[in-house]
């Protein structure tokens, strides 16, 4: 088997810094787990260096797709049936393109096919709740799944996360390896949760929300939820030419 | 200008995405001196963190088909991780200066809002000495954090400290 490597062209550019507020604390009083789970020390300020300026490549050939969470075999999984799809874009507005992102999520009924979720919900034997897309060379990607339904957690008393998908994406570099969650517009649990409020910047909190997309809606057949992704851009912007 | 998005937690359910291959990057028929590394990651009580994605990520050997130079494992209920992988060589750094051989970690978890990201080098590595992010760290103790240790017969081992009495250093970029 060959595949490529490709080679950016700016590949030895550093990252450029995170904008303040828009990234979460890592200790957040409010989300009790971050407690124990908090470097006390400051970090350690590092220039980038060619660990953190270059990262795995990931291809569907090694890392087989799954672009429809909701059919295993000949069954469907139960729940409403949406179509999630989106850009992948650095800084510059530019598309991700090839990059893969990772999808799980709890089933319809606010329950995750993992032991260690013991949520009083049932378990949809047709639904498991990951998934893997790529983007292609726009940026673009999509995937088929059920609306996660919302859970309880033990966060604080009546605590609630509002419905969401975990994504994992990883993007040109070790830099810019990003786990987030995708929200749903509406939802009331939002005001209420601490890991989305762990953000500090309200614009950066909307940007987490997917939006209803009607263009991305199918007929007689699932919702279209649009959800665009922003990857840390390069320190020197590039021309496209 | 579009601004990067937000990190949320990868939270306690992200072993749906785990796939315990990932934690072996020779798996695609690598050569080279071939080693685990092994590791424990505690939290500020000593405690061991039991639901722990440990991600590794090396520069040396270059990635190519037979080596992702990327890998992933779980912590099990005792905190306890292990790769097994190429061991890397010497990479170039700032300036003219070789950084010594060393892997990238990100740590993600359930109370872990965005990554925590550290280094292990080699223990006794002599390019250890003149490594230029290790000469960051004033404080030999806190620089002795980043080191694995020999644990058998090339097997390293590296104690993570999220927080506390040896917490380990981690890294911003
Ligand atoms: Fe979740």
């Amino acid at each position: 088997m060959s595949e490529a490597f490709p080679t950016p062209p700016d590949l030895r550019t550093p990252f450029r810094a995170l904008t303040p507020g828009t990234q979460p604390p890592n200790d957040f009083p409010e989300y009790g787990s971050t407690q124990k789970r908090h470097p006390k020390q400051p970090l350690l300020r590092i220039p980038q260096t060619v660990t953190e300026i270059t990262g795995p490549r990931f291809s569907p050939s090694r890392y087989p797709s799954i672009i429809d969470l909701t059919r295993s075999g000949v069954h469907e999984a139960l729940g409403e049936r949406i179509i999630v799809r989106g850009r992948v874009l650095d800084e510059d507005g530019r598309p991700v393109p090839d990059t893969m992102l990772e999808i799980w999520q709890a089933n319809a009924a606010g329950r995750y096919a993992h032991p260690r979720d013991q949520h009083d919900a049932p378990l949809d034997p047709h639904f498991r709740g990951e998934g893997r897309v790529f983007t292609d060379a726009q940026g673009w990607y999509q995937f088929t799944s059920i609306k996660p339904g919302a859970y309880p957690w033990r966060n604080h008393f009546n605590a609630w996360r509002p419905n969401h998908i975990h994504f994992s994406l990883f993007g040109p570099g070790f830099a810019t390896r990003l786990i987030t969650q995708m929200y749903f517009p509406g939802d009331p649990l939002l005001e209420l949760d601490p890991i989305f409020h762990a953000v500090a910047d309200e614009q950066a909190r909307r940007r987490l929300i997917a939006r209803f997309d009607i263009e991305c809606t199918k007929p007689e057949w699932a919702l279209g939820y649009r959800f665009d992704i922003v990857l840390r851009g390069r320190e020197t912007a590039v021309a496209e030419e | 200008m579009p601004i990067a998005t937000a990190s949320q937690t990868i939270g306690p359910y992200w072993h749906l995405i785990e796939h315990p291959e990932f934690a072996d990057l020779t798996r695609f028929g690598a050569v080279g001196e071939r080693i685990a590394l092994t590791g424990r990651v505690r939290d500020g009580d000593g405690a061991p963190v039991a639901d722990c994605c440990v991600e590794l990520w090396q520069a040396s050997p270059a990635a190519s088909e037979t080596f992702p130079g990327y890998g992933r494992a779980a912590t099990d209920s005792d905190g306890r991780f292990r790769f097994t992988t190429i061991r890397p060589g010497p990479l170039p750094g700032p300036g003219n200066v070789q950084q010594a051989p060393h892997v990238a970690l990100n740590l993600l978890a359930r109370g872990i809002l965005g990554r925590l990201v550290t280094r292990a080098y080699f223990d006794a590595e002599p390019l250890n000495d003149t490594d230029p992010i290790l000469a960051l760290i004033d404080d030999p103790a806190r620089r002795a954090t980043l080191l694995a240790r020999p644990a058998g017969e090339a097997v390293w081992h590296i104690d993570i400290r999220l927080q506390g009495e040896g917490e380990t250093v981690f890294m911003a970029f």
